[in-house]
């Protein structure tokens, strides 16, 4: 009787785990994060067809992804077609971190976008780089998704 | 400052033998604040009349012991007894006080004094008396003009604290920080700035540009910060009295996280290039720039120590922020945190010992301090957003500000500036008229 009940217990206790677990699976199959890097659209608007405006990161890093690398690509390909357009770079950082540093960070990472920009042949002097750290969130939630939005370069048309 | 305010201090009895007379001690968590009765400043028949019409408060006497009562209180080591309770007219107890009357309502300490309007100026004088060795412990009166009113309150709420603590006040003194309105995804941003307790608040820029991180030159009444001006992120100098501004020195790029050096000679700040940023000095005399550090890491938030031969400052050359400390010249640099998590915004305290600084750890924001070869590590209050502790300037109380969570929809952002004791007793919520952050902390304006 009494072991009964015990198993009956655990049995419960297996099925929450499966049922949060389920949670747990459904929340990453979104698709909208790999690791902490956002990869939706959401945001994303286009400066001409097919060339996203902007990249993003994992917390605290400037390391630009494979996706990331795909879209400077494409923004380099339309520089090189568009020589009189010049471009601002601003960087952004999310809301869980010092002013200060994110001011660093956000600086660090639209820089490393440029630097990919000009390994592709885009003069530096078409490009400018802006940081404006955690002041200019894109999207105000405080939340793991919204964070992973926020922490991003945007490539901004100047002229 | 100076300028506009004249006061006269005059001394007619000089604390003497201060023996056997109470004392409170402040280098702990006050839970027994100690019981003061503030009786209202007396005031004749004419002179408050004459406030009356120049001022337009009723009874300036009463308006000036509020400040002090006020003052007294958010100190958190002082009790300000309920003034119903009073048995003796405020006129005959700056006289001489009946302190069994005193006694009798457990008061430990009493102030009393009188306003006078004499030749269009505002005459204050007050006695602190120690109620149960029957004695008077201080007496002082000054002159000033009577728009300064407020000051004078908090000038005698500094002398009190000064003569029981033995310990120099901060309530003379005015807060900087930056006003926020709007959604969070496009917050409009003025500087501001308030006497310490909330009043006279003013707004110094309009919020066309984005402004940052405003400090105080702890010498006089200049202020450094961060401006956005033509989406040029750089820092400025702004002169408070004049409004005059001006940007520091010709980098080509960002310059960030201004802070004066001690003797408000020099700035120290950041600059960004190519994603680097390093630490650099410019002396506001003659120019001259200095590079500070040189590490292709982030170094920011650099804070001089009071005697002006050591810099702390923030910086992931280990791969993630820590707090580091180097000489003024930038050698020998030293990572003085080493507790879970990530440290950043240290603050060198004036006293000397210790160095606020802000701390993330398992998705929680910490203030905290720390002796400044990183020993004793002590945090005072968590939070889901808080950062950037400025120093009230007897390095007693902490000025910082904190962020609520918001919704996926947006809603519920709010940001406001908070205080807290050395001790991690007595938090409050400072009263601004819109959002608030980055406070920074003016010297003593009467010093």
């Amino acid at each position: 009787m009494k072991l009964n009940k015990i198993l009956k217990n655990s049995l419960l206790v297996v099925f929450a785990c499966l049922a949060l677990s389920a949670c747990a699976t459904k929340k990453v199959s979104t698709g909208q994060m790999q690791g902490d890097v956002y990869t939706g659209t959401d945001t994303v608007e286009y400066l001409a067809s097919g060339v996203p405006d902007r990249v993003f990161f994992a917390t605290n890093e400037s390391v630009l992804t494979t996706a990331s690398r795909e879209t400077l690509r494409k923004q380099a390909a339309w520089l090189r077609k568009n020589s009189d357009i010049t471009v601002v770079l601003e960087g952004h950082a999310d809301e869980r971190g010092t002013r200060e540093y994110n001011l660093a960070l956000g600086e660090r990472r639209a820089n490393a976008a440029k630097d990919y920009l000009m390994t592709y042949g885009i003069s530096s002097d078409r490009i400018s780089v802006l940081s404006y750290g955690k002041e200019r969130p894109v999207d105000s939630g405080s939340n793991p998704l919204a964070w992973s939005k926020n922490r991003r370069s945007v490539t901004v048309k100047a002229n | 400052m100076k300028k506009y305010i004249i006061l006269l201090l005059i001394l007619f009895i000089a604390p003497k033998n201060s023996f056997g007379l109470i004392e409170v001690d402040i280098t702990r968590g006050n839970l027994n604040p100690l019981p003061i009765a503030v009786s209202p400043l007396s005031i004749d028949d004419n002179s408050r009349k004459s406030f009356q019409k120049l001022l337009t408060k009723k009874n300036i006497g009463l308006e000036i012991s509020a400040i002090v009562e006020n003052n007294l209180k958010t100190s958190g080591l002082f009790n300000p007894l309920n003034k119903d309770a009073f048995l003796q007219a405020p006129d005959i107890a700056n006289l001489k006080p009946r302190f069994e009357d005193w006694n009798l309502i457990k008061a430990q300490a009493l102030i009393t004094g009188k306003v006078e309007y004499i030749d269009e100026k505002l005459r204050v004088e007050f006695r602190l008396w120690d109620v149960l060795a029957a004695k008077e412990m201080m007496a002082l009166a000054f002159t000033t003009v009577p728009n300064n009113w407020r000051r004078v309150g908090h000038i005698i709420s500094d002398q009190v604290y000064e003569r029981l603590t033995g310990e120099k006040g901060y309530f003379d003194t005015r807060i900087i920080y930056v006003a926020e309105e709007g959604p969070k995804t496009k917050r409009i941003k003025k500087l501001a700035i308030m006497d310490q307790d909330g009043a006279n608040n003013k707004f110094l820029t309009l919020g066309n540009e984005l402004v940052l991180t405003p400090r105080f030159n702890p010498t006089s009444q200049m202020v450094t910060y961060l401006s956005y001006f033509r989406n040029l992120p750089r820092v400025y100098l702004l002169d408070i009295e004049t409004g005059m501004q001006e940007v520091v020195g010709d980098f080509p790029g960002m310059t960030f996280a201004p802070r004066f050096s001690p003797d408000g000679k020099k700035i120290i700040m950041s600059f960004a290039k190519d994603g680097n940023s390093d630490i650099y000095t410019m002396d506001l005399e003659n120019r001259i720039v200095e590079k500070i550090t040189n590490h292709p890491s982030i170094d920011t938030s650099p804070s001089y120590s009071p005697d002006g031969k050591y810099i702390c400052f923030n910086s992931d050359r280990s791969g993630y922020q820590q707090i580091y400390v180097m000489k003024s010249d930038g050698s020998k640099v030293k990572r003085i945190s080493f507790g879970n998590g990530i440290y950043g915004t240290p603050v060198w305290s004036p006293r000397g010992d210790l160095i606020a600084f802000t701390k993330l750890h398992k998705g929680k924001f910490y203030i905290g301090v720390m002796r400044t070869d990183g020993s004793g590590e002590r945090l005072l209050t968590e939070n889901f957003y808080q950062e950037a502790p400025s120093w009230s300037p007897n390095g007693r109380v902490l000025i910082f500000y904190r962020e609520t969570k918001t919704d996926s929809d947006g809603k519920g952002f709010s940001a406001k500036l908070w205080s807290i004791d050395l001790t991690g007793y007595n938090e409050r919520k400072i009263k601004t008229p819109t959002d608030g952050s980055d406070p920074s902390w003016s010297s003593l304006l009467s010093n």
